[in-house]
């Protein structure tokens, strides 16, 4: 071992106690952040599964008595979203057709942007990265009335292809900065090489940037996922009665304002609308520290 | 096979002029090694043969063709790059080959390519392995394969082996002259190091500053360098340089330093020198040879042993001279000797122009 090409005269060193005060305290934060953080959801369980009768008890951090799943059956069939009362899985279903395509599209031309502004820089390829990069900065809010517009001129306001369009518009300035950067790590000798054994626009994108680019995809489509998945508003304006994401619907089961409020109900719902972007996170956690990562690594 | 021609060749990196009207001739079949300091133009003007690098004025031609605004790919050319360049996520054989099957070769045919090449840099073995399991010199052998497989006319190596260790550095400088004994090729060969230039080329072009300095045969360019900066740059421990005045009269020649007047009786450049001229001698540290009744004298400032020679730093006041010695003499700091230089062998340089008289 190494040691044993250290001067024979002992180093006044000695090692590192296991638990210092300063150790301690970190442990202790990090705990009580923990625990912070999952008080809610602890309360959202433990609520969904009680019946009406008990959660009136007022014991909120008491353990349901008899845990039952009929809220959560409620809430995914028969809880009412304003008028209709199928539950909020006719949301969630809209929610996965708007997220699929606004996850594909976005992926898929924020990579090309990316692979071309990084590569074959086209002339004004720096004004046109300064534009795009500035669209990130403008407001959702301010765009949403002109968008209107435009969507209902064309006739595309309140349908799927509307909604889809829109999410790929507001998330080409963050797709495109993400694949750009992921690309500027990838030596241009690569490229080079690649130009010389005669690979042209397509062929280097697909054969060779692509199957390098596995990392940033996952986190490329971590990100959309979640964020499409979370979008309230967009979904609001622009997806129309027939295509209303699922956010919308849980805000209508919580905000009824005629009869009992269905506390139960709500938290179940609430759960079942959360549940994908949490499944993304578990899933994929791994993926998305190594995507972040992959930028500092030589490879 | 196939030859270059540079014409008038100008090239800018917006409003920086790297390379202004250079022209350059590359032989059917030879190695020419494009040698400088970094930042000299040498790397551009070998991506400009490539077509990597837009031109802004001037013509390119290879193997007789204008190919000033052709794709890389069709200019007959292979390329190895410093940075090896391997495609990371596709095998060794699929790296060879994807030249070939973007071309839309016969698939017999690439195979009897890659083969071909394999056995030549011995990568049989590796062939269903990815770059990340090679080792560097490994990686640089199948960069190498991969620009074999074109059968390309002219070879383009950017300093190949400077990512290399130094042993590895000397073994692959060894296969790449072999290479070139046995295929012929014409080769352009892009590095910063004067050992790889000397031992590899058929010629050397000396660049500096988007400038060529000076093209010639290794040799020539070592023994006779056409201005200051070639005679520093090649030769390690470098030139030898004493400032001085050169005294002319109708029978004799000599030049005078502080310390130190030889006669140019015999030196080449003796019908070429004016009385008065304030100009540089070069001399090469193996034609500095200690003698006990030398004609010039010093104090040894420092030995550094090679092995099968000596490096002898002579002091001789305000100036140090440095000295191969082949003998193995016993030399010791401080001590005081005597030594003879070789008059034949020396070069006079304008002090002004830096230019060999």
């Amino acid at each position: 071992m190494r040691a044993v090409y250290l001067p024979a005269a002992p180093v006044a060193r000695h090692r590192p106690r296991r638990m210092s005060a300063g150790r301690v305290g970190v442990y202790a934060f990090l705990l009580t952040a923990a625990l912070f953080f999952l008080l809610p959801l602890y309360i959202m369980l433990t609520t969904s599964l009680k019946s009406m009768d008990e959660i009136r008890l007022g014991h909120l951090f008491a353990l349901p008595l008899a845990p039952s799943i009929d809220a959560w059956r409620a809430a995914w069939s028969t809880v009412c979203t304003g008028v209709s009362c199928e539950g909020v899985r006719v949301g969630f279903w809209n929610s996965v057709a708007i997220v699929v395509p606004s996850t594909l599209f976005p992926i898929a031309i924020g990579a090309l942007n990316g692979y071309a502004l990084s590569f074959w820089r086209p002339r004004g390829a720096n004004v046109l990265f300064a534009v795009l990069m500035m669209g990130a900065f403008i407001p959702v809010q301010v765009m949403i009335y002109p968008l209107v517009k435009i969507l209902a001129a064309v006739g595309l306001f309140s349908s799927l292809p509307g909604i889809v369009l829109v999410h790929t518009v507001f998330s080409m300035p963050v797709m495109t900065l993400l694949f750009r950067n992921y690309y500027l790590g990838i030596p241009q000798e690569l490229f080079k090489a690649a130009r010389v054994d005669g690979g042209g626009f397509w062929r280097i994108f697909v054969q060779l940037m692509l199957p390098m680019s596995t990392p940033i995809l996952i986190v490329a489509a971590i990100m959309q996922i979640t964020g499409v998945w979370n979008d309230y508003i967009l979904g609001l304006v622009f997806a129309g009665n027939e295509h209303l994401p699922m956010t919308v619907q849980l805000n209508n089961v919580i905000n009824t304002t005629t009869g009992e409020r269905l506390y139960n109900v709500n938290m179940a719902a609430t759960m079942l609308t959360s549940a994908v972007p949490l499944l993304v996170y578990f899933v994929s956690g791994r993926w998305f520290v190594r995507g972040i990562a992959a930028g500092a690594v030589k490879g | 096979m196939a030859g270059v021609q540079v014409r008038d060749l100008t090239i800018r990196f917006g409003s920086n002029e790297v390379l202004s009207g250079l022209n350059l001739d590359v032989h059917e079949g030879e190695f020419l090694v494009l040698l400088g300091p970094s930042g000299c133009g040498k790397s551009t003007l070998l991506h400009s043969m490539a077509g990597l690098i837009d031109v802004a004025g001037g013509q390119i031609d290879i193997g007789g063709q204008d190919m000033t605004w052709a794709e890389p790919s069709e200019r007959g050319i292979g390329m190895v790059f410093q940075s090896y360049a391997l495609y990371p996520t596709m095998t060794v054989e699929r790296n060879m080959s994807f030249g070939l099957r973007v071309a839309g070769m016969p698939r017999a045919e690439i195979a009897q390519r890659v083969q071909r090449a394999a056995q030549m840099l011995q990568l049989g073995a590796l062939l269903n392995r990815k770059p990340s399991q090679l080792s560097g010199g490994q990686r640089q052998r199948v960069a190498i394969g991969r620009a074999l497989v074109r059968d390309a006319g002219v070879f383009l190596f950017d300093e190949p082996l400077s990512n290399l260790d130094a042993q590895l550095r000397s073994e692959l400088r060894r296969e790449l002259k072999l290479l070139h004994q046995n295929l012929g090729s014409t080769m352009v060969y892009v590095t910063h190091d004067q050992v790889e230039a000397m031992t590899l080329a058929t010629r050397i072009v000396v660049m500096k500053g988007g400038q060529i300095q000076q093209i010639g045969a290794p040799g020539d360019v070592y023994d006779r360098p056409a201005n200051l900066f070639v005679a520093g740059f090649l030769g390690s421990p470098g030139m030898n340089f004493i400032e001085g005045k050169v005294q002319v009269s109708q029978d004799m020649a000599r030049f005078s330093a502080e310390g130190m007047l030889l006669d140019l009786a015999d030196c080449p450049a003796r019908s070429a020198l004016k009385d008065g001229a304030r100009v540089v001698l070069g001399l090469r540290p193996e034609h500095i040879h200690i003698a006990e009744h030398g004609e010039c004298a010093g104090t040894v400032q420092l030995v550094e042993p090679m092995g099968n020679h000596q490096v002898v730093w002579i002091d001789q006041g305000h100036r140090h001279l440095a000295a191969m010695v082949h003998e193995k003499t016993p030399l010791q700091a401080g001590q005081t000797l005597r030594f003879d230089v070789d008059r034949q062998s020396l070069s006079l340089f304008e002090q002004d122009s830096g230019l060999r008289i």
